[in-house]
């Protein structure tokens, strides 16, 4: 069987009938955030689709994208995406060690040169030439710079490859960066999130393979479909903000009433991802909905940005408070790239060490 | 193990709602009227809706159970299952392990996933061609 045949070709070899496949392009379509009507259309354009190769490096990262894309709630579905790609190198998850894992990467550029798929997890160290990470001998950023030049396009899996991510908060002592600050000349998507919702890393593999281009970002480069709207416009508990109900402390009656935690530091306003509608563990809840406010780690510098437990509109400083003030009633999407920006600024200028007082602030 | 497997009690008969089933319902009632006036079919995603905790048992209690029910073993079951309102599909797709990997409300007069398939219906009538010819060799 030739590994880069057809998706049609495949499932067809393995006894697949059309209902399961129309069965799995309607899972396919919601996990693209897209109409289930949009099934038949989907089922169309996969079964001519060809299995794209795949390499996947992981630099300055702690594994926990691939630990939420291997143990995501819908294995058989995951399993199925990996049947659509040809995954050509994943140092976490391949058999192949040492040369020969080096190896079977430096093959499957050189076949499908200008056409694989880079994924990439963790930042890249700049400091010292880039000396904190390496592999088999190599710096990430000699690593990265090689392999991107043959990738059609690549995808950054998770904040600390989108935005720098822990890594690169202060003090940074590595010089932790982006793919992006690197990479200026391919397409890149920004999957964030510490770590990133699995559905979504599949959802735009599969956007890839079944439309062959990826799908519209916004201005941090992340999939609309799936950042378009921030986790106060889908959450729950959004009533409550409306109606002025706050939680004033974990244990108290707003609290046990299941009130907005905006009060308690909420970063629900400025962040944007699934979580409220996806949610975790197959489908179980969302911190939220555990009774924690969002952390905002799909935002640029989440690490940096005050902590976690003080309201977005009670900053620790007065700079953050005109800002996020201005948020409240700016276009949602310009206004994010703002508030990050002040806050990194306001972060730089007044940097705490956190402490256990901090979090009871 | 599947997380369906942990028994965990939802508090669904608290009636805890903030509010949005009652648009849902409304969303469906509209559904309901083109497929009536046009035959137009229509569906919801109930995995992009922010359902509170207990609403989504609710929504299930409210819909009930009608004349209709299919399951269907494809890559893992499906759940097909007419409500109490004619018309109005509750349609889960689950995987091999037992996960859901899409749950949706269908506004058809009949979901297509239950719809043999021409692919199907051509690879079927091969095989039993197929079979015809071997009893007549025998
Ligand atoms: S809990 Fe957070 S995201 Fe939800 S309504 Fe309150 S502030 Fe917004």
């Amino acid at each position: 069987m030739n590994e880069h045949d057809t998706l049609g070709e495949r499932l067809a070899q393995q006894g697949i009938s059309r209902r399961a496949f129309l069965k799995f392009c309607t899972a396919v379509a919601t996990m693209m955030a897209l109409p289930p009507g949009a099934a038949s259309a989907i089922a169309e354009a996969l079964v001519k689709a060809m299995r794209p190769s795949v390499i996947w490096l992981s630099f300055q990262e702690c594994t926990g994208c691939t630990e939420s894309l291997t143990r995501s709630h819908t294995p058989t579905l995951e399993n199925m995406i990996f049947d659509m790609i040809s995954l050509d190198y994943h140092h976490t998850l391949q058999a192949a060690s040492g040369f020969g894992a080096e190896k079977s990467r430096e093959d499957a550029m050189k076949e499908f040169y200008g056409k694989y798929l880079l994924l990439v997890d963790g930042s890249i160290p700049m400091n010292d030439g880039g000396v904190y990470s390496t592999i088999a001998g190599r710096t990430n950023l000699d690593l990265l710079q090689e392999v991107a030049k043959g990738a059609a396009a690549i995808v950054a899996v998770g904040t600390c490859a989108a935005f720098g991510g822990i890594p690169n908060a202060r003090p940074n002592p590595t010089g932790a960066v982006a793919v992006s600050d690197i990479i200026t000349d391919k397409p890149i998507v920004n999957i964030s999130g510490c770590p990133p919702i699995p559905v979504v890393i599949t959802g735009v593999l599969a956007h890839y393979l079944t439309f062959g281009e990826l799908p519209e970002l916004d201005n941090l480069g992340r999939p609309k479909s799936f950042y378009g709207e921030s986790i106060h416009d889908r959450c729950y508990r959004r009533p409550f903000y409306d109606q002025g109900k706050f939680a004033k402390s974990f244990d108290d009656e707003g609290a046990r009433n299941g009130w907005c935690l905006f009060e308690l530091g909420c970063k629900g306003p400025t962040t944007h991802n699934a979580c409220a509608t996806t949610k975790w563990n197959g489908g179980t809840s969302f911190p939220i909905e555990s009774g924690h406010g969002c952390i905002g780690c799909s935002e640029p510098h989440f690490w940096d940005a005050g902590s976690f437990y003080s309201a977005l509109s009670m900053p620790a400083s007065p700079l953050e408070l005109a800002t996020d003030a201005a948020v409240v009633g700016a276009a949602v999407g310009v206004a994010v790239s703002v508030a990050n920006r002040a806050k990194k600024d306001a972060a730089k200028s007044a940097h705490t060490t956190t402490t256990i007082a901090d979090l009871e602030k | 193990m599947s997380l369906h497997n942990i028994s965990i009690r939802v508090e669904a008969e608290t009636g805890y709602s903030v509010g949005s089933l009652r648009a849902l319902l409304a969303e469906i009632a509209a559904h309901l009227e083109t497929l009536a006036r046009d035959g137009a079919s229509g569906s919801i995603d109930l995995n992009s809706l922010p359902f509170a905790p207990g609403e989504y048992e609710q929504l299930r209690q409210l819909l009930g159970q009608g004349e209709v029910s299919a399951h269907i073993e494809a890559i893992g079951p499906s759940e097909v299952i007419e409500t109490r309102y004619p018309g109005v599909w509750w349609v889960t797709h689950y995987n091999v392990e037992g996960d859901i990997v899409a749950d949706m409300l269908e506004i058809t007069d009949i979901p297509a996933i239950i719809r043999s398939q021409p692919e199907d219906i051509a690879g079927g009538l091969e095989l039993l061609r197929a079979q015809l010819n071997d009893e007549v060799q025998q």
